[in-house]
């Protein structure tokens, strides 16, 4: 594993420790009920100051039970996850593409991949490759 | 941390509603000028908001004994400049509104203008400032989602109390309140948005020098007037980025 890959998993590891850490003290222990959003409570709080506030609009659509809404939830982290991915699973086939590139058009002087036999040819068909590694 | 639909009176959504709305336009004209004249950025404007989806879906357990979401607008504010992210992070609110009924339509504006405007001003201040002080990329990385995390939570917190204050502490009373609800549950996820962002930024050094280099990012110190000579250097960064896999700090 290298350096960059070692500070990346332990950036990863301080975070789910931050996660989990409450959880196994046992930090939501003292509350009715534990772990529950923060905007519930505030929502508590809310009728705590004001006993004779009543929310004055309703949400037009609310997920039906507990389940829908862990799916939409889920839906939501995975359409951000999935372009994510996409993002950095273009760059890196990018990058490759280039090094390969560059790579071929480096030793092209040495054995040619189409044996052009000329210098001439050989540059030609790196150059090609390239580019379309480039486009890919 | 958004504000429950219909939680707050009629008046106060309607200010925060008008007090967004120059933002959200101003956001969309500097989008769309952005993509027009860098259709390049439009793949990493996109991994942004995306970024934003995602650590906003994520409910995670504090120390306080409640769950919060962190925000993900940091990374984009840092990118783009928080105009950009003032569209995002709408965008990511009305889904959550629409959809998951979390947050709400007549508290969208002032959902959106703690999470989608002072979030990620204050964020993308704190990463100038220190960045201005010379300080090493990735700590100004880490302290600008840091504070646009948390920054977003203490103005859900006084928009509340503004509304509903104590009957016997009044305005201060309650923000003391929120606020122990909300900005204290959410200092530790703020520190796991910052680690998340310097993890994202740190794949993006790797991935996407020259993209960086051209937004700026790589410079230290610098007024923006000289962006323009380090733009010209941008095309040879981006050629010797395949080649060096050096960490920034």
């Amino acid at each position: 594993m290298s350096r960059n890959a070692k500070i990346n998993a332990v950036l990863l590891f301080v975070v789910a420790a931050l996660a989990v850490l409450p959880l196994a003290f046992g930090l939501g222990d003292h509350k009715k009920e534990p772990f529950t959003g923060s905007d519930t409570e505030a929502e508590t709080a809310i009728t705590e100051i004001e006993p004779d506030y009543e929310p004055w609009f309703s949400p037009l659509y609310e997920p039906p039970s507990g389940e829908i809404e862990s799916a939409l939830f889920a839906l939501q982290a995975a359409l951000g996850a999935g372009v994510l991915a996409y993002y950095f699973g273009l760059r890196r086939g990018r990058r490759q593409g280039e090094l390969r590139g560059s790579a071929r058009r480096d030793d092209g002087q040495g054995p040619p991949p189409a044996a052009a036999g000329g210098t001439g040819g050989a540059g030609g068909t790196s150059g090609a490759g390239g580019s379309a590694a480039g486009r890919a | 941390m958004h504000i429950a639909e219909g939680f707050l009176p009629p008046a106060h959504a309607v200010a925060w509603g008008i007090a967004s709305a120059p933002f959200v336009v101003h956001g969309v004209r500097s989008l769309t000028r952005e993509v027009r004249e860098h259709p390049e950025s439009t793949l990493l404007i996109g991994a942004s908001g995306a970024f934003t989806f995602v650590l906003s879906a994520l409910k995670l357990p504090s120390v306080t004994g409640s769950c919060s979401h962190p925000t993900g607008t940091g990374l984009g504010a840092i990118l783009f400049r928080p105009p950009v992210m003032a569209v995002l992070g709408t965008i990511t609110l009305l889904f959550q509104a629409l959809l998951l009924a979390h947050g709400g339509l007549t508290t969208l504006g002032a959902n959106v203008f703690s999470m989608a405007i002072v979030g990620p001003w204050a964020g993308y201040g704190i990463y100038r400032l220190l960045r201005r002080l010379d300080v090493p990329l990735m700590v100004a990385v880490f302290f600008g989602a840091f504070v646009a995390d948390l920054s977003t939570y203490c103005v859900t917190s006084v928009q509340l109390a503004l509304a509903f204050p104590d009957p016997s502490s009044g305005f201060l009373g309650a923000l003391g309140k929120f606020g122990s609800i909300f900005a204290v549950t959410q200092i530790p996820l703020a520190v796991s948005e910052g680690l998340l962002t310097v993890l994202v930024m740190r794949l993006l050094v790797q991935s996407s020098k020259g993209e960086l280099t051209r937004l700026g990012v790589f410079l230290a110190r610098k007024q923006s007037g000289t962006r323009t000579a380090e733009s010209a250097e941008t095309t040879a960064a981006t050629k010797t980025s395949e080649t060096t896999e050096t960490v920034v700090r």
